[in-house]
């Protein structure tokens, strides 16, 4: 336990340091990185934890987004104001559609939920007034936190930072709890939960819901980040993008969907020197891993790190196991 | 009424078109299992053939309707033989997400070889003249498109009902394990039914791209109309996936005409609706599930 | 006391009948076998008492109230707990986390999500599910994944987690099916160590763990009960002989 307190403590550190050792362009990149990381970490809530695929989680993210950039447009730039804005309403987005894809499991969750969120998108690229339709929303006033305004990009890295370890954190003991156990459960065996009485529907929409809501917080961010947001930002190649990510790094783990967007972002900045294919890079990338590494990067360490324990000696479990056997 | 009968027309013949686009991909899910995510790309490299081959080499709109579609036929193949079958054993989950992977691929291959810009091939002369009956004229090539399709409706209900590969893929479609028990080689099913799939969706890209046009994107917005087709129809109804094409077809032309902003949300109202009412479509038989 | 009472119960897939007009009361701390040739309907009626499945027709009362259309779910929480035919349990996780699934419900903690489960902050549920373990000589394989263990051991924990949930009436279908005998036997005597209190219902084909434990005995028939009586009375009935 003292291991995990240390392991965040040394992280936020280098967090709170970062700004000093490393080039304005690299602290922009940072920040997109844990931008995305809080995405994909909302989407593995349910793809990783619960088992339910779902392509359509730029929905949540692009409704963040805009709800972020109108409310500040057209009511105050608070930060606390937006963010609890693009919350609330990526919650009550997340809670109507949850309604109907939760009748639906397999393929056809996945199916309706990419149905839903183009439908999302048919929406922000048509409602021209509010969100700039195909052009896109611009002119978006920076944050406001405690009435001073975040002009530095240091300090929207610092902000977001902090956001993400809360975050992190919060996600980390949810998926711990018997809450979350019950939802790992569910992703094994949906029929014998029921007949532990377990109300599964129940935990599927809060699931659903919980992930709904944290995608929105990384939509908002991003318009912090960003000051625009493109009609892309819903857009189908979105929910992709975000699935690709927690695939890539590794469902059902923490850490998976944050290594999984670092790989991502710093792909797409490496590659796009070179050419403008991403999305042949992005797919041909995904393919590999598919088949050869489903389990994802953490995946590939952690078989690293079971072939560096046998050479070293015998490993946590199998001494346990022998302590409690004797 | 003599718009609404117009549109009509349009609406009919848009639904064959989502009809043979998602009979293809109906036939993969039902026997392999597979959701192909990448159906939608092998309609638009259909389509994209036919352009080359209508404006470059041939310029006959009847060969490129033979020749794009083997084109496809041949992607289909090679997909199949070298990477789904690599994923066979990893289950479905995985082929899904393969097939997502190869849709990323499609898509910059696509632009990279035609571009970006909206094309179009013209209708070719022998359909592009119009009829009048009963006083009311309407557009030949849309006839005839209704005809195409009843013409696939028709033929795939008489190889499932009438044949012997028919009575393998309604076992397939039932029980994906009776396949086997029914002592066929099931990889050569797999294939088969693959490559099918593949040719009809670049059947629907030659057939569509006079009507639909050409333009980046497209396979998305076709892969979107073909899964809700699927959804609303049901897995393993031939019928159902024809019903649920000539309404959603019908819905979406008269809901561009009637509120242009609302279209789709009308036909994901549908759908929505279908769903709460009958979970497994409209004439589905059973939710099959990943 | 009654505890079950099932009125004319009927169940139909398609057109075909697989339960026809069963109706029998069950008093609190009965044993019943029940049993029958395949396709007698076994699996299906204990579906219908779970809530897995509806009936057609028919009314199922439980302690008095109607949960004729009550969900699975909310049936296991009335004490009405089933093991299943096939295993089935998490093979992903560890016999330790499967047990505690049950108990966290039993515990009320399943709106629990602030903070992780671990033994520090939920001693009794623990302690609870270390005292099931060494129980069932479970303990030093606890931390071991489900689909690792043998299927004799599957099938023990099924039942196991079963009885974690303190059901009012227990439903064991095949308990035993796929075991070698000493396996068998080592059920047999756990099942004969259950409390008085509890109700039982087992389908078995193995008629002699039937016959060590059930008081009663019903024969399922092409849907129909054709027999409900003492095991001894059944022995004797040549029907018997005919159906199993």
């Amino acid at each position: 336990m003292k291991n995990v307190y240390l392991q965040f403590a040394i992280v936020l550190l280098l967090f709170a340091a970062a700004p000093f050792f490393i080039s304005s362009f690299h602290i922009t990149l940072l920040t997109e990185i844990l931008i995305l990381a809080i995405f994909a970490l909302s989407l593995n809530v349910i793809v990783g934890y619960t088992g339910m695929v779902s392509l359509g989680h730029a929905a949540f993210f692009g409704t963040g987004a805009y709800a972020a950039g109108i409310i500040a447009q057209h009511v105050s730039a608070n930060m606390l104001f937006t963010l609890f804005g693009a919350v609330i309403i990526s919650v009550l987005l997340a809670g109507l559609i949850g309604l109907f894809c939760m009748k639906v499991s397999g393929f056809y969750f996945l199916m309706l939920t990419l149905a839903f969120s183009q439908m999302v998108y048919s929406f922000v690229y048509q409602s021209t007034e509010w969100t700039g339709g195909s052009n896109g929303l611009s002119g978006i006033p920076r944050p406001v936190l405690f009435g001073w305004e975040i002009s530095n990009m240091v300090w929207l890295f610092y902000v977001i930072a902090a956001l993400f370890m809360l975050l992190y954190a919060g996600l980390r003991i949810l998926v711990g709890s018997p809450f979350g156990k019950i939802l790992v459960g569910i992703r094994e065996n949906e029929t014998r939960l029921k007949s532990m009485g377990y109300n599964t529907n129940i935990y599927k929409y809060l699931a659903f819901v919980i992930s709904g809501a944290l995608g929105g917080v990384s939509g908002s961010l991003y318009t912090y980040f960003n000051g625009f947001i493109a009609p892309s930002d819903v857009y189908w190649t979105m929910s992709g993008t975000v699935l690709i990510m927690v695939l890539i790094g590794g469902s059902g783990t923490m850490i998976g969907p944050v290594l999984g967007a670092a790989m991502i972002v710093l792909l797409e900045t490496t590659i796009a020197s070179y050419t403008d294919m991403w999305m042949l890079i992005l797919g041909s990338v995904f393919i590999l891993f598919v088949i050869f590494f489903p389990s994802g990067l953490y995946g590939i360490w952690q078989d690293l790190s079971v072939r560096f324990q046998k050479r070293g000696g015998p490993s946590e479990v199998t001494k346990l196991n022998k302590k409690r056997a004797s | 009424m003599e718009i609404i009968i117009a549109q009509l027309i349009n609406g009919v013949s848009y639904g064959m078109l989502l009809f043979v686009i998602t009979c293809g991909l109906a036939l993969v899910f039902g026997i392999l299992g597979v959701l192909n995510l990448a159906h939608g790309s092998l309609y638009m490299i259909g389509s994209y053939v036919a352009y080359s081959l209508t404006t470059t080499f041939t310029q006959s709109f009847w060969t490129a309707l033979i020749v794009a579609p083997l084109a496809v036929a041949v992607i289909a193949l090679v997909i199949e033989r070298t990477l789904l079958r690599v994923t066979y054993q990893l289950g479905h989950l995985s082929q899904v997400l393969l097939t997502f992977g190869l849709a990323y691929v499609f898509h910059d291959l696509t632009k990279w070889i035609w571009g970006s810009n909206v094309l179009s091939i013209r209708v070719p002369d022998l359909l592009s003249g119009s009829v009048t009956i009963v006083g009311q004229t309407f557009p030949l090539y849309r006839l005839v498109v209704i005809g195409v399709g009843i013409i696939i409706a028709a033929g795939l209900w008489w190889i499932q009902n009438k044949t012997r590969w028919g009575a393998i893929i309604r076992a397939g479609l039932s029980d994906r394990e009776m396949i086997g028990a029914l002592g066929v080689n099931i990889n050569l099913v797999f294939t088969t039914i693959f490559v099918l799939g593949g040719i009809l969706a670049g059947f629907g890209g030659v057939v569509a791209s006079p009507i639909l046009g050409l333009y980046p994107d497209m396979e998305f917005q076709t892969l979107i109309l073909a899964l809700i087709v699927l959804v609303i129809g049901g897995l393993g109804s031939i019928a159902g996936t024809f019903t649920a094409s000539v309404l959603v077809g019908v819905l979406e032309t008269f809901g561009r005409y009637l509120f242009p902003e609302l279209s789709m949300f009308l036909i994901f109202g549908l759908m929505a609706m279908i769903l709460v009412w009958r979970p497994s479509g409209l004439l589905g038989k059973q939710v099959v599930e990943g | 006391m009654k505890i079950l009472e099932v009125e004319a119960i009927n169940k139909s897939f398609g057109g075909l009948e697989i339960l026809k007009e069963v109706s029998f009361n069950v008093n609190q701390g009965e044993r019943i076998g029940i049993i029958g040739p395949n396709g007698a309907g076994k699996t299906t009626f204990f579906n219908l008492l779970t809530g897995d499945l509806g009936p057609s027709r028919g009314t199922i009362y439980f302690k008095g109230s109607n949960i004729t259309k009550e969900p699975n779910y909310k049936r296991s929480r009335r004490g009405i707990v089933r093991t299943f035919q096939k295993n089935n349990l998490l093979d992903e996780l560890s016999i330790l986390d499967n047990l505690l699934l049950v108990l966290q419900r039993k515990h009320g903690l399943k709106h629990t999500w602030f903070r992780i489960r671990k033994e520090k902050y939920y001693k009794a549920l623990y302690e609870e599910a270390e005292k099931l373990l060494e129980t069932w000589g479970l303990t030093v394989q606890r931390h071991v994944k489900v689909k690792n263990l043998s299927y004799g051991e599957q099938r023990q924990i099924e039942i196991m987690l079963g009885i974690a949930t303190d059901p009012s009436m227990l439903l064991l279908d095949e308990p035993t099916a796929g075991m070698s005998q000493s396996e068998t036997d080592y059920i047999v005597q756990l099942l004969a160590k259950l409390p008085k209190e509890l109700t039982v219902m087992i389908i078995e084909h193995d008629l002699e763990v039937i016959f060590g434990l059930a008081e009663r005995m019903i024969v399922l028939h092409d849907g129909h009960v054709l027999i409900d009586d003492t095991p001894e009375v059944s022995k004797s009935d040549s029907i018997r002989w005919e159906v199993t």
